[in-house]
């Protein structure tokens, strides 16, 4: 059967409209020429180099890129938490030097405090802005009922699934309104089916929350169903290679991911990230014992 | 057939849990009462139970047999009643039923010489030294290791002084605190701290350094800074293995009690043990070394059990708090 894709850069009069609008709202996040290098004094290594690109307010941008492409260093240096060796990243007009509030933070990990409850964990930032701790609680439960975790708010974390613990961990990071929501593969080691749970309930709050999103995975099927934006860095160093409009309409559904849209954007993502040129199967070819021509023995 | 404990790295049910703890307790004090009641097992000399003719020999005198033998030939050579005697173990080494027996007796029993402590009053003295040396010790060793396993500035200050102290024997110290703190409880208090402080610095130290960093950065991309990072995560996230610590070093004090407690004037629960020997009363020695052993792990279980309590978030991953 002969098929082919659309081209992932046609958009419909809706989706560009869309885009339009999106790009029409204010900057949120400005990374400018942002490099890397990582100096050691037997080397030094370049991990990003000249990486730019704008997030605008209430966007879902995702950066995917395959292992080594300096993507975590980039939002651990959004988020403060490492220096860049150049260029700037600015928040709303204020230039980025350490960790703050205004950019929450969600780890592959969860990250949760062992020690405290559902309800202690989501809390914390509320009392860490000075809130009473009544007044924090009440808000804090707010966010556990946003994330659907109502029911377990006097849970320990080690008493939860992983997919529960990062539902923590979203509401933790939600309650400390930050401007900037960044996540680190956030679900990177859940299973197949949380993880595709988890992808929706995402899209669902982000909807209710007013909040920029910069997501980093691997997952080729779940940045292009999470983002309005993909940012494809390749590696060695670590530099953009492609930025991305996701020809979707919001808010998306699960039936988004059998569209031809969806899997042209996903095919151009594979040409980007696993390039034919750079296949290895055959260094592994001697280790193949099945006949080449698929005989059953 | 697989034998239960043998497969690396499977827990024990409870019931063989509680089997082995009763026979880790049975097989030793089994292996005594073989070598103290069995009368071929060792029982290398002769108890004399009556002297007979000799007037070398006297009654409850444990001597070597050859000597006995000796003895006996002369009697029976000079026609005097011969000397009995039977078996017997050195006198160091008591049966079980006397040490049992000792145990429950050495509390009523009053001290020879008038004014000596009764032996529930040397342990208490000894709980007390340990008691505040320990809590001297933690009171500064505790934030100091904190702070060391913190930030890096007081563990380059801190660590090298310390890694080079913690050599020093405690001991070495005797004679110096005696100098300065006099000969009563001062100097011993000064030695348990010695003993304890230097390592329960590093100890904690590195504990605490194990605090899991994407806490602390997480934490910080809530908002908190400074000695809130301190007071809010890294202290919260370490302490119930910092209080496994603890529980480890207070065992390590108690070993340095009888050091301490024989400088200056000899007081506590190794006056006690020293004076029993010297009667030659090993049963109450024994019962006063096992009575030290008693307290040790009693406390200590008494603190596991509060540890349960105070983390139990610990329980729910099985870790031991």
């Amino acid at each position: 059967m002969e098929w082919t894709l659309p081209d992932y850069k046609s958009q419909t009069s809706e989706v560009r409209a869309r885009f339009d609008a999106l790009k029409a709202r204010p900057v949120m996040l400005d990374v400018q020429g942002l490099g890397k290098v990582f100096a050691s004094p037997k080397k030094s290594e370049t991990v990003l180099q000249n990486v730019s690109f704008q997030v605008h307010r209430r966007e879902f941008l995702s950066i995917i890129g395959p292992s080594g492409c300096g993507k975590s260093t980039l939002i651990r240096i959004v988020a403060g938490l490492e220096q860049s060796s150049e260029g700037t990243v600015t928040l709303e007009n204020t230039l980025v030097e350490a960790p703050g509030p205004e950019r929450g933070m969600v780890f592959q990990n969860y990250s949760l405090f062992p020690w405290q409850t559902v309800l202690g964990n989501v809390r914390f930032p509320l009392v860490l802005q000075g809130h009473g701790v009544s007044i924090a609680e009440a808000e804090a439960r707010t966010w556990i009922d946003i994330v659907g975790l109502a029911d377990y708010e006097d849970y320990y974390p080690n008493q939860l699934s992983g997919g529960m613990r990062q539902r923590v961990a979203i509401a933790r990071a939600l309650a400390a309104k930050p401007k900037v929501l960044l996540m680190d593969e956030p679900f990177g080691a859940l299973d197949a089916q949380t993880r595709a749970k988890m992808q929706s309930y995402l899209l669902e709050i982000w909807r209710k929350v007013d909040v920029t999103v910069l997501f980093i995975t691997h997952d080729l099927d779940e940045a292009v169903f999470l983002s309005d934006r993909i940012l494809v860095l390749k590696a060695h160093p670590g530099e953009v290679q492609e930025l991305i409009e996701v020809p979707l309409p919001q808010p998306r559904i699960k039936a988004h991911t059998l569209t031809p849209e969806f899997l042209a954007v996903r095919q151009r993502l594979e040409e980007l990230i696993h390039p034919q040129g750079n296949d290895d199967t055959e260094k592994f070819e001697m280790l193949r014992l099945a006949p080449a021509n698929n005989e059953v023995l | 057939m697989k034998i239960p404990g043998f497969q690396p790295r499977k827990p024990l049910t409870r019931r063989q849990k509680w089997i082995l703890t009763l026979l880790s307790f049975i097989l030793p004090v089994g292996l005594w009462s073989v070598v103290s009641y069995v009368p071929f097992v060792w029982h290398p000399v002769i108890l004399v139970s009556s002297a007979g003719g000799s007037s070398a020999l006297e009654k409850g005198e444990r001597v070597d047999p050859s000597f006995f033998q000796a003895e006996n030939k002369h009697l029976a050579a000079e026609g005097k009643p011969l000397a009995v005697g039977s078996p017997a173990n050195p006198i160091f080494l008591p049966t079980p039923g006397e040490v049992f027996e000792a145990f429950f007796k050495a509390f009523t029993t009053p001290p020879r010489r008038v004014g000596d402590p009764w032996l529930a009053e040397s342990l208490w003295h000894s709980i007390q030294i340990i008691f505040w040396g320990f809590l001297l010790s933690s009171l500064i060793g505790v934030p100091l290791g904190l702070l060391a396993g913190t930030y890096g500035f007081f563990k380059g200050l801190f660590e090298p002084f310390i890694e080079f102290f913690r050599y020093l024997p405690a001991p070495a110290f005797g004679a110096l605190t005696v100098a300065i703190w006099g000969i009563n409880d001062g100097p011993k208090i000064a030695i348990i701290f010695i003993g304890t402080f230097f390592q329960q610095v590093l100890v904690i130290a590195n504990t605490t350094a194990k605090c899991d960093t994407t806490l602390l950065e997480a934490a910080q991309t809530m908002g908190a800074k400074g000695l809130r990072l301190l007071s809010s995560v890294v202290i919260p996230s370490v302490l119930p293995d910092v209080y496994r610590d603890q529980r480890i070093l207070l065992g390590w004090a108690w070993t340095y009690l009888i050091v301490a407690e024989v400088i200056g004037t000899s007081s506590g629960i190794t006056f006690f043990i020293d004076q029993q020997a010297k009667y030659r009363e090993y049963a109450n020695v024994f019962a006063a070394i096992s009575m030290i052993g008693l307290i040790g792990i009693g406390t200590d279980m008494v603190l596991g059990w509060l540890g349960r309590w105070f983390f139990p978030w610990r329980q729910l991953t099985g870790k031991e708090a």
